[in-house]
């Protein structure tokens, strides 16, 4: 049994050591042109593939959906996803690495910045080539970014403060809102608001206005949460954030201005995926500065001891505010977008439900990491799509993994992992063919 | 005055739903410092035990197989579904918690949350979504007390709860497994080297947590006779806020608070118009917590109490 087991851990660490022989010198700049690759045979081979693979149509979230949907077709969507998706990507990133490396070189020689961008451009043309396909492809896409965010600031208080916090569905709601009332009452006829203040042509410029004052308006109402966080904390926190979460459900439902419990509808479609992706970006860049700040290590301080930390001159009161500040502004951005996206939003989805959703995202994806807000929320919102077509099962796979996870790695997929961007971007060649290529 | 005491009489047996859940979790909170976040659900599937039980008995009776008075079958009800009840607050233990005992606190109550979501979700795919009637066992009789009305139910609601209160604050008190209950709760280090069996111990807390909350949820089905597989979801929050609000891990500030939340609860709705009634409660909730940051009757935080 043993020497069985071995063996077996011998063959998987095998194929393991090889895979990343094979790959581990392909920047990340290779696999965006790989996936770039890949979208666009998808583009243009997909339809004619899928049909003479006897699929109904082409696989919308990487086949998951038809796969559970039609079991006769597993082998058809297999291959579908191994020759438009997995085949090029990893063909084009090992043939590229090459010149891929020597790109990124080259940009690593110019300021950072025009490296980032190039990437981040990247990888918006390959989502939003991949996403065009579809509306539901695009759907699925922002509310993945929107997950994204949401999940990053709750890991600002929940993971790098060490509090638990359960009010992130409220600074939603209040910026959802906030945002919204701006949005209708100044470029849509809408029953309750009256007619259109200004033309909508000038609606795309002051979204950014409308969402930021929508984070504003849920970081004023993080200072709720955050006057008495200086004197409890732990379990009693998280009952005065849970308050302050039913307490804005409530206020909303019964505020007839804004459509009460019937909700508030007919926002201006101005929620576009670039808008939506420049936010993320936005969002994660700020993040992951923030975190990595003189604050940010306050804010680990805190967590850890914050007597402690209080007698070595850290301001423990002004870090908890602010961390609260920045959590409720970026959730209540996120509030904003999400109102935008559904075009519809109604008090009682910010409640019970969407906690739930949230904290699984933060803690399936690891504590106190940026990467693992991204890939908590990426995963999970994805999960939740493909597994649909289960119905109700889905609620049962989905939370028993969450088990799992919690049971084999308690603080989550990526936990304490730093996000740095200047590694990321880096070429992956070894320094001994980096130093013969130079010599050439 | 009259209305005074109608709605006393209302609230006191609100409250007791509360008080009984709450008792669960500043049970479990007292000896392990983590919150079972499954115990609403498992005063869902309480309930719904105690359906199967009590309707299972009924057709039993009503074919002639044994012959019960109602009351007797409802008061067997109760002691079969809380006795089987408590094997389900045995296994979430055993399943979610005891893996995850050296783990950081909020992961456990990500594992309780998520198997909340299980015990939910697996209901419904069992009994499918539409609402199950609970048997009426009892009568309803109504009695006019100078102009306050009260039913034999609500009498028996607030009756058979306190009684089960009671039993437990004798249980915890006088038996050799509640002082060892009391002792992990005070120091759950050195205990186990005095030859106490934490595990047991920690499942037996489960087990009348969970007969408890099964409790709670036959005598709603008798006030309320309508289930359905969320139904535990806003009590189980709600009753985590009492317990809070009595002070961690104190059986009888849960208590006290489970009572005082459904006062707060009924006299705001009776007050006030009914959908303010979740924003004045907790806003009040939100003021005591403010005040008093440690709840009624539970102690400063201290490093190790951190989630």
């Amino acid at each position: 049994m043993n020497e069985n087991n071995r063996k077996s851990l011998g063959i998987r660490s095998f194929v393991k050591q090889k895979t990343q022989a094979l790959f581990s010198e392909v920047p990340l700049l290779g696999w965006l042109l790989g996936m770039l690759i890949a979208v666009v045979l998808e583009r243009f081979v997909g339809e004619v593939l899928a049909e003479s693979l006897g699929l109904p149509k082409v696989p919308m979230l990487f086949g998951l959906v038809t796969m559970l949907k039609y079991p006769l077709m597993i082998p058809g969507t297999i291959l579908y996803v191994l020759m438009i998706f997995v085949l090029p990507i990893s063909v084009v990133a090992r043939l590229t690495s090459g010149a891929t490396n020597r790109v990124a070189a080259k940009l690593l020689d110019l300021p950072l910045l025009i490296s980032v961008v190039l990437h981040i451009g990247l990888l918006y043309a390959v989502l939003y080539l991949w996403s065009e396909v579809s509306a539901y492809r695009v759907l699925t896409l922002k509310l993945t970014l929107i997950a994204v965010i949401l999940t990053l600031s709750l890991n600002v208080i929940n993971g790098y403060m060490g509090e638990f916090s359960c009010s992130h569905p409220g600074f939603m709601a209040l910026g959802a809102y906030a945002a919204s009332v701006f949005t209708v009452v100044l470029f849509s006829n809408d029953k309750l608001f009256g007619h259109a203040l200004l033309p909508a042509a000038l609606g795309p410029f002051m979204f950014p206005i409308a969402l930021i004052i929508g984070g504003i308006v849920a970081a004023i109402g993080a200072l709720v949460i955050a006057i008495p966080s200086f004197r409890t904390r732990g379990d009693y926190l998280a009952i005065i954030s849970l308050a302050f979460m039913f307490i804005v459900k409530s206020l909303i439902e019964n505020l007839e201005v804004v459509g009460g419990p019937r909700g508030l509808s007919s926002q201006p479609d101005l929620a576009s995926l670039p808008t939506v992706f420049i936010w993320t970006v936005a969002c994660i860049w700020i993040t992951n500065n923030f975190v990595r700040s003189t604050i940010g290590k306050a804010l680990n301080a805190v967590r850890d001891d914050e007597v402690a930390a209080n007698a070595m001159t850290v301001n423990t009161r002004r870090t908890k505010i602010t961390a609260f500040l920045f959590a409720a502004f970026w959730a209540g951005i996120a509030g904003g977008l999400f109102a935008h996206v559904l075009r519809y939003v109604n008090p009682s989805t910010f409640g019970l439900q969407k906690l739930a959703e949230v904290l699984a995202m933060v803690y399936f994806g690891g504590l106190n990491s940026v990467y693992g807000s991204i890939v908590g929320a990426v995963s999970l919102s994805m999960l939740g799509e493909a597994l649909r077509p289960l119905e109700i099962f889905k609620w049962i796979i989905i939370p028993l993994l969450l088990i799992l996870i919690m049971i084999y790695r308690p603080t989550g997929l990526v936990a304490f992992k730093e996000f740095n961007v200047g590694k990321l971007v880096k070429p992956k060649n070894k320094p001994d063919q980096r130093k013969s290529d130079a010599a050439a | 005055m009259t209305f005074f005491f109608q709605n006393l009489i209302n609230a006191l047996q609100w409250g007791s739903f509360y008080a009984l859940i709450a008792l669960g979790y500043s049970m479990v909170y007292g000896i392990l410092m983590l919150f079972n976040f499954a115990h609403g659900d498992i005063f869902m599937v309480g309930a719904y035990i105690g359906f199967g039980v009590a309707t299972g008995i009924t057709a039993l009776a009503s074919l002639g197989a044994i012959v019960l008075p109602n009351w007797l079958i409802l008061v067997l009800t109760i002691i079969i579904s809380m006795f089987l009840t408590s094997f389900v607050g045995m296994l979430v233990e055993r399943l979610g918690y005891r893996p995850l005992r050296e783990a950081p606190r909020a992961s456990a109550a990500i594992t309780g949350l998520m198997i909340g979501i299980i015990l939910e979700t697996g209901n419904l795919a069992l009994l499918g979504a539409q609402r199950v009637r609970f048997p009426t066992l009892i009568k309803s009789e109504t009695y006019n007390i100078n102009g306050v009305f009260v039913t034999n139910k609500k009498i028996m609601i607030v009756v058979v709860s306190l009684m089960l209160m009671m039993a437990l604050h004798q249980f915890v008190r006088r038996t050799k497994w509640g002082m060892a209950m009391r002792a992990m709760a005070f120091d759950f280090v050195v205990v186990p080297l005095m030859g106490v069996p934490v595990n047991t111990i920690a499942a037996m807390t489960f087990a009348i947590g969970s007969a408890l909350a099964a409790a709670a949820g036959i005598l709603f089905g008798v006030a309320y006779p309508v289930l359905d597989p969320y139904m535990g979801i806003v009590f189980g929050w709600k009753a985590f806020v009492a317990a809070i609000l009595g002070g961690r891990g104190s059986v009888l500030g849960a208590t006290l608070a489970g009572f005082l939340l459904g006062f707060i609860e009924i006299f705001v709705a009776m007050i006030f118009p009914s959908t303010l009634r979740d924003l004045i409660a907790y806003s009040i909730i939100l003021l005591i917590l403010t005040f008093r940051p440690h709840g009624f009757f539970g102690e400063p935080y201290s490093a190790r109490l951190r989630l």
